[in-house]
């Protein structure tokens, strides 16, 4: 019943996707109002069909219904209905499903944002892109839905029907996994907004800076659910998966890495075109390339072709997502190379001293790093085409390369925000820098005082120093003087900046993050420490400043699982401090027990224990124990960057209503 | 359009070449140390009640096949030929054995008369016969000559094309 119910809404969802982006085109060609009006009809009802495809599966999930293949696979009876819910996104199948919904949702929202030809205040040419960027959203919905139809059904039968289901991964039956993979889908998806418009204006021939005007703010909330994302999922694996690191440069995490570089160049680099109408066709290349690689991580994934723990799923489904890249990138690239002749730049560089240069320095960085990234999780099938055996490249190298050009892009992003346009001065570098720069020097030389030789850790904390600097310093010059000019306070200035130029200090204000982020990172990273040790009860292992003693082991039922702990006292300087329950949990279906780590999370550094191994009539246990120094401030770095973007991109009105009634109160 | 501009888009070809190049290969071909090895010898405590060894087992060919009744579709799709095999090759001396790993015991008799498994089968506590054998999921299936060296390894459900070329291959052995 379900079944056939729900094969059916997705073909009926296919036919009005096809329908709504050939009348959306034929409208357009031929100035038919009625038409565009009923493609935009069209695109809301492909939204309603997609929804209801989600309800009949969600419905299936919860209900248990193992008449269907996906839910056989994706659920059993035991899980509790939130991880029945999350089942939708546990797979292939149901991934595809819930990412065509998105689409259609992003879709519908275009259609509701600039109904009637934009409304008064949708910037200019806003009416004449519409259709064609309808036509691509719903032309990447086809496909999507096409693939549902031929290669990942997702209401597809089984038969006998099992009596229980596999269910998920019980690593992923967790919190987290309500929202990691929501954020980044939305990330993902949300780039095809400005990809569409993109296209629109080449299609058109109006590839000026209008469709950057158009989404610029689509593509900075896109980004921020790419980056919430992926800074979501680094916090979920520290803290779950019991190896005590939070990223692996794992093809899947690549494949969301890559996107958010291209990605981020592109945000900057729109900037240079909006102010000197250069390097048209090079945001055209990014916004390409950001969504061709989100389709191209998802195909790696997808297809098989590369052996990751995540990867699965074999079948037409790899050739389908191959042959829908293929299309997109000959697509893309031949409308750019079709209105060349209109893409040719209008300003020049006047100096290498100047933002726009620090700008284009910071776009071959990152479009650097996406490179060897891309390389590096290719390697295997490169080499296996080459020399005819597969070797992967593992941390190392993607360590030893991204290392030096994050070093290079923190140095830019001190340099960027604050370097005059056009040609700086050496007054303007003066007025600016001199003091950031004194701060890193002097702050670095205090660090080698403090007695740190790594240069490593120097190089790094003398470039966030340098960029910290460089933020504080903008920001208290500006509040300075409008607080001398307008005679406000010091805290109203400081508002009233926020809120005048937000793009610029929302932007400030997500380089901070960065850069506590990247803080986080480096000293993390090398100041790590850890040991693992075979206790006896009432045994201790003492590592650093911390010491855990072993006082026994214990065992009990969990809904879904068995869980074996061990109790640990943590100490600090001998004091005690914490108790700790490491433990591992054994699922009835899976080989191997799985962790359940536990720890001490505090913003100066995690105490962090695993229990590897233990004997099971409770006589020893294997504890292993690390000591993660300032890895809380990736996590702070991540909340500061949502605040940033926030303040970049919350409509104008809105904040204006907010002072107001701050300001109202006060009085 | 220019065929100088026809270079633009046409630049993606290599990388879409690369990609469907990787259709063609294997990621799941992990290569065993195993593979023409001595198999590790194990004892199982069969469901039926009677005992099996490998050792016991000498000068017959065998087919050791790693299973569970969650796992599914991929064992559902072998369990019938496995079955089969057993019944068409028994007389030739084929030993067919299914090792249930990570297993309910219900759940797993269940599974056995839902096919009709006739072969010996037995559970495989603390997972001490998978681990020896380097099991990376359910289910992999082992083929072993009359010497006891293993012969040839296949990850994922059997096929009745591999079933039937690895079973000659292991009868044929002397």
């Amino acid at each position: 019943m379900i079944s056939t119910l729900g094969g059916f809404t997705l073909f009926l969802a296919l036919g009005v996707t096809l329908y709504a982006a050939a009348a959306s085109v034929l409208g357009a060609r031929q100035g038919r109002e009625d038409w565009l009006a009923s493609s935009r009809n069209a695109v809301l009802a492909h939204f309603c069909l997609v929804t209801l495809a989600i309800f009949l599966l969600e419905y299936a999930l919860v209900t248990s219904d193992f008449s269907l293949r996906y839910v056989a696979n994706n659920s059993t009876r035991a899980s509790l209905t939130r991880y029945k819910i999350a089942g939708l996104w546990g797979s292939l199948e149901g991934s595809i499903l819930l990412w065509e919904w998105l689409q259609s949702l992003m879709a519908a929202l275009v259609v509701a944002r600039y109904s009637g030809g934009g409304g008064s205040e949708a910037p200019s040419g806003t009416r004449q892109l519409l259709p064609y960027v309808q036509a691509v959203l719903q032309g990447i919905s086809a496909f999507f839905l096409i693939l549902m139809a031929f290669g990942a059904n997702p209401f597809a039968r089984i038969f006998p029907v099992p009596p229980d289901g596999r269910g998920l991964n019980p690593l992923l039956e967790v919190t987290d996994m309500l929202i990691h993979p929501l954020l980044l889908y939305l990330g993902y998806v949300g780039f095809s907004v400005p990809y569409a418009f993109a296209m629109a204006a080449l299609v058109t021939g109006r590839p000026t800076e209008e469709w950057l005007r158009i989404t610029r703010r689509w593509t900075v909330v896109a980004w921020l659910f790419l980056t919430g994302g992926i800074f979501y999922g680094g916090w979920w694996s520290y803290r779950t998966l019991g190896w005590g690191g939070y990223w692996a440069w794992d093809p899947v995490e690549n494949a969301s890495f890559m996107p958010w570089l291209t990605g981020t160049a592109f945000i900057h680099s729109v900037m240079i075109q909006e102010r000197k109408r250069m390097l048209k066709v090079w945001n055209l290349t990014l916004i390409t390339l950001t969504f061709t690689l989100v389709i191209f991580g998802t195909f790696l994934t997808r297809s098989g072709i590369l052996g990751s723990v995540h990867a699965f799923a074999d079948g037409p489904v790899g050739m389908m997502f191959l042959a829908f890249l293929a299309l997109v990138l000959f697509f893309s690239f031949g409308l750019v190379a079709y209105r060349s002749d209109q893409l040719k730049g209008h300003g020049e560089l006047d100096s290498i001293l100047s933002r726009e240069s620090a700008f284009l320095l910071n776009n071959l960085v990152l479009v650097g790093i996406c490179f060897t990234v891309f390389l590096g999780t290719i390697f295997p099938l490169l080499s296996e085409a080459v020399r005819g055996n597969k070797i992967s490249v593992g941390t190392p190298y993607f360590n030893k390369v991204s290392v030096p050009l994050g070093m290079a892009l923190l140095l830019l992003m001190g340099i960027g925000p604050l370097i005059a346009w056009g040609r700086a001065s050496l007054n303007n570098l003066k007025r600016n820098f001199l003091k950031p720069g004194l701060a890193a020097v002097l702050g670095a030389a205090l660090l080698y005082a403090l007695g740190v030789r790594q240069v490593q850790v120097l190089v790094a904390f003398g470039l966030c120093f340098f960029v910290i600097g460089t933020i504080v310093f903008e920001f208290w010059v500006a509040t300075r003087t409008r607080a001398r000019m307008m005679g406000e306070s010091v805290l109203a200035a400081f508002g009233t900046l926020l809120l005048k130029s937000r793009r610029r200090y929302g932007g400030l204000i997500v380089h901070l993050g960065v850069v506590i982020a990247i803080l986080g990172i480096a000293v993390s990273s090398v100041y790590k420490v850890e040991r693992e040790q075979t206790l006896k009860p009432g045994d201790r292992l003492s590592l650093g400043r911390y010491s855990v003693r072993f006082e026994g082991l214990a065992a009990g039922e969990r809904p879904t699982h068995i869980l074996v702990w061990a109790n640990l006292q943590a100490f600090r300087d001998g004091r005690p401090l914490h108790e700790l329950m490491p433990g591992q949990r054994f699922y009835p279906n899976q080989q191997s027990p799985f962790a359940s780590v536990d720890a001490r999370y505090h913003w100066s550094e995690d105490l962090y224990v695993i229990l590897s191994a233990f004997e099971r009539d409770g006589s020893s246990a294997t504890i292993k124990v690390i000591v993660n120094p300032m890895i809380s401030w990736i996590w702070i770095g991540g909340g500061v960057i949502l605040l940033g973007v926030l303040v970049a991109v919350l409509p104008e009105r809105r904040l204006a209503l907010l002072a107001l009634r701050a300001k109202a109160q006060v009085a | 359009m220019s065929w100088k501009k026809a270079l633009i888009p046409l630049a993606s070809v290599p990388l879409i070449i690369l990609l469907a190049y990787g259709f063609w290969t294997d990621p799941r071909a992990i290569p065993s140390p195993l593979v023409r090895q001595a198999a590790p010898s194990f004892r199982l405590a069969l469901y039926d009640g009677d005992p099996l060894s490998l050792e016991g087992l000498k000068g017959k060919p065998v087919v050791l096949n790693f299973w569970a009744s969650w796992c599914y579709p991929a064992c559902y799709e072998e369990a019938p030929l496995l079955e089969a095999t057993w019944r068409k090759y028994r007389d030739q001396g084929l030993m067919v054995v299914g090792v249930d790993i990570q297993d309910k015991e219900a759940n797993a008799r269940e599974f056995m008369r839902r096919f009709d498994f006739s072969f010996p089968n037995g559970p495989d506590p603390g997972s001490k016969i998978s681990i020896d054998y380097g099991v990376y999921g359910v289910p992999e299936t082992f083929f072993i000559d009359r010497q006891g060296r293993i012969k040839y390894k296949h990850v994922g459900a059997l096929t009745p094309a591999v079933m039937e070329e690895q079973v000659r291959a292991i009868l044929r052995e002397t």
